[in-house]
């Protein structure tokens, strides 16, 4: 599904990213993490082209991105992604949030797009709040309408940039409990996060990251339990017993 | 010489002061729609990463806001026509060339408030927008303008009433606006405070209509709940 070879990404001196290679079966849940600093956003922001990387090939699905013919605009429509800061659009509605990629870009008319969108926001334990802006909400709730309204997309995979690092500690559960649902329909996920239960729970693969290179891949168990590079070991030590 | 209530009442309520206002209110809508409609591009070209455009509209908003309106005005009028001889034609009336005028420079003032305004809205609702498959003129037109519209309405609208009174600077160029009919009443009668205060009443509430009206965009635009949703830190 999500193919990345030799990515590099440098912001002028700085070497964001460096040769990274990862490949992501359909159905897969990723957990990417690491020290702040060590590529994990710039990783997923590559992936759906918010970042255009400066070396290496990245492919979605079987279309190389910046390909001759490739458009990004449609790349990204089957690619969903969920934001730290929410990014919900505070002037629409929560609904209007939902139905507005899908009715600008897929072609569906309003009613469809409002149905779906009905069926997401139940999903995600949110329907009641449909009519309300984002500023009336808490901000799990917020976080769950954006999870919504990238689902409203029907993605072939989804991307999680530290979806709960932004909400008070009471909140991060819903949010979790959300995605450990979705990651049980078979979504394919990649979740930068640092929420060790989320990973044991829902994660098939842990890829650890520092200074923009992948370091560790292992199963959340081998991963937790018995990191093999004393850089992981560290990071996990510091997780612990900050 | 004792005030005349009834030369003021007469003022008030004639024709000619009324007419006056009107051509003052429409060319102010016309001149600000222009500016506007200027203006936004020049924005988003000064807030984009081309060069030599970024350049020339620099350029643009640095001559027009050192010429002085007075000396636009004269100029389009007076010596426009020397250059281009389309200008010459009957056609081209004094509200035209106010019109011209005082859009090319309340352009130059409204850039600013735009390109603020713009900048204003987060970084990662443009993000958002582009990470659900919009193209850039849908996040454009659907995420990035409505939020910055609101940011500017303020300021906006404080423009607007500066501009409303720079129009009674076209009656060096005899366009009938409220300033030029008054100033007509008064050197036929020399009854000054009677005409002058019938033009103060309509200038007054011109501007405290102007000021209603913005109230309620502001309201409408408030969107229910306060804060900026999707404002908390993005990465």
């Amino acid at each position: 599904m999500i193919h990345m070879a030799g990515v590099t990404k440098r912001y002028g001196p700085f070497t964001a990213l460096d040769q990274v290679s990862l490949d992501v079966a359909q159905g897969e849940r990723i957990v990417v993490c690491g020290p702040s600093g060590s590529g994990k956003s710039t990783l997923i922001r590559c992936i759906n082209g918010l970042e255009h990387h400066d070396e290496g090939t990245i492919s979605f699905d079987g279309q190389t991105l910046y390909a001759p013919g490739v458009s990004m605009t449609r790349v990204r429509r089957h690619v969903g992604m969920v934001f730290q800061g929410f990014n919900l659009f505070p002037h629409l509605s929560v609904i209007e949030n939902c139905i507005l990629a899908p009715k600008r870009t897929r072609g569906v008319t309003d009613a469809e797009a409002r149905d779906l969108a009905r069926q997401y926001l139940d999903r995600v334990h949110i329907l009641d709040q449909a009519d309300k802006h984002p500023g009336q909400l808490s901000g799990g709730q917020q976080q769950r309408v954006a999870i919504a309204r990238a689902l409203c997309m029907e993605p072939k995979a989804m991307l999680f940039d530290e979806p709960t690092s932004a909400l008070d500690p009471e909140m991060i559960g819903e949010v979790l409990d959300v995605m450990t649902d979705l990651a049980g329909t078979g979504m394919t996920m990649i979740c930068v996060t640092h929420e060790m239960g989320f990973a044991k729970r829902a994660a098939d693969r842990v890829v650890f990251m520092d200074r923009g290179a992948v370091v560790e891949t292992a199963a959340p168990g081998q991963f937790f339990d018995n990191p093999q590079s004393e850089r992981a070991a560290a990071f996990l030590r510091k997780l612990l017993h900050p | 010489m004792p005030f005349d209530s009834e030369v003021f009442w007469a003022a008030l309520l004639s024709p000619g002061y009324l007419k006056g206002a009107m051509i003052t209110l429409s060319l102010t809508l016309i001149s600000h729609a222009a500016a506007i409609a200027i203006s936004l591009p020049m924005a988003l070209i000064l807030n984009g990463s081309n060069r030599v455009a970024r350049t020339l509209v620099s350029g643009y908003v640095l001559v027009f806001r050192a010429v002085p309106q007075l000396l636009l005005l004269l100029f389009v009028w007076n010596a426009l026509p020397q250059f281009i001889p389309a200008f010459r034609a009957p056609w081209f009336s004094p509200f035209l060339a106010a019109w011209l005028a005082l859009s090319l420079n309340e352009a130059a003032y409204q850039v600013e408030i735009n390109r603020a305004a713009l900048r204003a809205v987060d970084h990662g609702q443009g993000a958002a927008g582009v990470a659900l498959g919009l193209t850039p003129a849908d996040v454009f037109r659907f995420v990035v303008f409505p939020q910055a519209a609101r940011i500017a309405i303020a300021p906006t609208v404080n423009e607007f009433i500066t501009l409303l009174k720079i129009t009674s600077l076209a009656s060096v160029i005899s366009l009938q606006e409220l300033m030029t009919v008054t100033q007509i009443s008064v050197a036929r009668t020399f009854q000054f405070s009677e005409y002058y205060l019938a033009a103060l009443v309509y200038y007054l509430v011109m501007v405290f209509t102007l000021m209603a009206i913005q109230k309620r965009v502001e309201r409408r635009f408030a969107w229910a709940g306060k804060g900026m949703a999707g404002m908390t830190g993005a990465s």
